[in-house]
């Protein structure tokens, strides 16, 4: 296994008295592609959403290339840095133009001049093929397109890591596949990458690894292989046979 | 013509027309319902009851010139709007010295020039903040005087509209970013600037603004240091702002809390400082929101100036009780006075309130699929 880029030991987060995350060990290495998926309240989304503090753990140790998380400012702003997140929900501001919601972080957080910015957006629009939408604003969009919008907004600041929290289940069905060819393509060029999804036939033709996540506990993890043709946890094949019967 | 297998898409079509003349518009507009239908009617009724009255009354009887003894001899029959020809200099400029009131003249159309360039678009940029600097600085050396050969003229004797416009324009203009600091503070997560911002509000609106206004002109002094004395006109507009800054918070709270908990996220994940995500991300879309109701409460302060003739400054309001007061012979007439300048404040609060739907419709871009 290659070096991890992103090492969870013995992590543990509560929300007041609910236990959300127990005992979560993980090593992600540097370009593989882990998909998570598990029932609802699971913790698949707290999981990954602690990777750039989104949500802060109470117990154990989390480091991220390096990085070990704490409640330094400093620290967060370094990793949030080498972390891109894509959210279920697009979370696109809507007050600006699709360019101009690429090049905000770009200019603000890392000085980029506006010149600059602007054209290492459009290499990212055209990368995800929505290169011609510029102008308008998300609201003018499908939701097809604010997803690629996002990811491409995310891609902007050059992570080494991408973080997609359910990413296509808000999506008209038409519109699924056009996001998860871009997560494809993006697969494809080695980026470090951790989906949480129920779209087991991404999951079969990108991850390098499925994670089974239930009460909080990774439950069973193993190559898409494996994972789908024999899974081992009693729990895992109840699940599995709820989501592939049809 | 769908055969099988092709597809034809039917050509879009003009939808029909839904007006059907003006008959049509009266019965759907007017009477549409029993209830429509009596309303109209008793709004008919009171209007050909009343209108002619008051035409007769405001136009038919009306004395124009600023003939004292025609007026008397009216006797209610009729207004004596001549009470405004005679007097309109004391109301408009109050006790200002009578030969130097090109000043306050000037100064009104300064600030009202300015007031005019704000609304407008293409002038919002930094240099907007040095102009207001420069015309605020203006506007004292031509009311103070004392300078450039200016004669000097105490703030107690500055009256009528231009002081109404300086009270609202400083208290608004210095209300708004407070409003915005106490507002954000409000949502902190620090306790005690929490506490504070809470403690604030309540306080503030907890109380009536002529008992700020008492406070910062009679008890205020009582605390300061001997020999230390603050200009009433600044105590006055410290209160009027802080009482402004009060309700507008709550307003803009109010718009704070309808931005979606995932924009903070997402702003939050590309690195966005606190200020940075509040700067660019929130507070444009919050602000967009409450504009409505921000602009309600610019009104209130404006129309909430009147209160300060209770500390003896003669605004626009108090300006009139003024001139009347003073002068037997024209004190019968003070609803004639008070009608005209309520016609100056409606028209100041309507053109704000048709500014307000002006910018609803030009910022809310974004929000608008089309």
């Amino acid at each position: 296994m290659p070096e991890p880029i992103i090492t969870f030991d013995k992590v543990n987060k509560w929300y007041d008295q609910f236990h959300v995350l127990r005992d979560i060990d993980l090593a992600v290495g540097y370009g593989e592609r882990i998909v998570i998926c598990g029932p609802s309240g699971s913790g698949k989304s707290t999981l990954i959403r602690c990777i750039n503090r989104l949500e802060e753990h109470q117990q154990g140790r989390l480091a991220v290339d390096g990085v070990e998380l704490s409640d330094d400012v400093k620290v967060i702003e370094t990793v949030r840095r080498k972390v891109g997140i894509v959210f279920q929900q697009f979370n696109l501001f809507p007050h600006l133009t699709v360019l101009e919601n690429l090049t905000l972080a770009p200019m603000w957080v890392t000085a980029v001049p506006q010149k600059d910015a602007e054209e290492r957006a459009m290499a990212q629009l055209t990368r995800v093929r929505i290169a011609e939408q510029a102008r308008k604003y998300p609201m003018q969009l499908s939701g097809g397109q604010q997803q690629r919008v996002a990811i491409a907004r995310a891609l902007c600041l050059t992570p080494k890591i991408m973080l997609f929290d359910e990413p296509t289940s808000a999506l008209d069905p038409e519109m699924i596949k056009e996001v998860l060819d871009v997560i494809c393509e993006l697969a494809d060029q080695g980026m470090t990458m951790i989906c949480v999804t129920h779209e087991m036939g991404f999951a079969k033709s990108v991850a390098d690894r499925v994670i089974f996540m239930d009460l909080g506990q990774i439950v069973e993890q193993n190559s898409p292989d494996q994972f789908f043709s024999h899974p081992q946890n009693e729990r895992t094949r109840d699940f599995l046979s709820k989501i592939l019967t049809h | 013509m769908n055969s099988a297998g092709t597809f034809a898409p039917i050509a879009a079509r003009p939808a029909p027309l839904s007006t059907h003349g003006v008959s049509g518009w009266i019965r759907r507009n007017l009477f549409p319902s029993a209830g429509s239908s009596l309303a109209t009617l008793t709004i008919i009724a009171a209007v050909v009851y009343y209108l002619p009255g008051f035409i007769d009354w405001a136009i038919v009887n009306a004395v124009v010139r600023p003939d004292n003894a025609t007026c008397r001899a009216l006797d209610d029959a009729g207004a004596c709007w001549g009470v405004i020809a005679e007097k309109y200099r004391l109301i408009l400029f109050g006790r200002y010295p009578f030969a130097e009131q090109w000043r306050p003249l000037a100064a009104t159309i300064l600030m009202l020039a300015m007031v005019v360039a704000s609304c407008t678009r293409p002038l919002w940029s930094r240099w907007l903040m040095l102009a207001w600097v420069v015309v605020f600085v203006a506007f004292f050396i031509l009311m103070r005087g004392g300078v450039f050969g200016l004669s000097a003229v105490e703030t107690d004797r500055w009256g009528g509209l231009p002081l109404t416009l300086l009270l609202s324009t400083i208290g608004i203009a210095a209300a708004f970013p407070i409003a915005i600091l106490v507002a954000l503070g409000r949502r902190s997560h620090l306790p005690a600037l929490r506490t504070i911002c809470i403690v604030y509000v309540e306080l503030i609106r907890g109380v009536p603004l002529i008992s700020v206004l008492f406070m910062a002109s009679f008890m205020f002094p009582l605390f300061m240091p001997q020999g230390l004395t603050i200009n009433v006109l600044v105590r006055v507009l410290v209160g009027i702002t802080l009482f402004a800054a009060a309700y507008l918070a709550e307003v803009v709270r109010g718009g704070l809390q309808a931005i979606p908990n995932g924009q903070h996220e997402a702003a939050a994940s590309l690195g966005l400082s606190y200020w940075q995500t509040q700067r660019k991300i929130v507070l444009p879309q919050a602000l967009r929101l409450v504009v409505p109701s921000i602009m309600n409460s610019f009104i209130s302060t404006f129309k909430d100036t009147s209160l300060v003739t209770i500390v003896s400054l003669y605004e626009l309001t108090g300006s009139v009780a003024l001139a009347l007061s003073g002068d037997a012979n024209w004190r019968p007439f003070f609803l004639e006075a008070y009608l005209f300048i309520a016609a100056i404040y409606w028209i100041f609060c309507f053109a704000m309130s048709r500014y307000s739907l002006w910018v609803e419709r030009h910022l809310n871009v974004g929000h608008r699929r089309d």
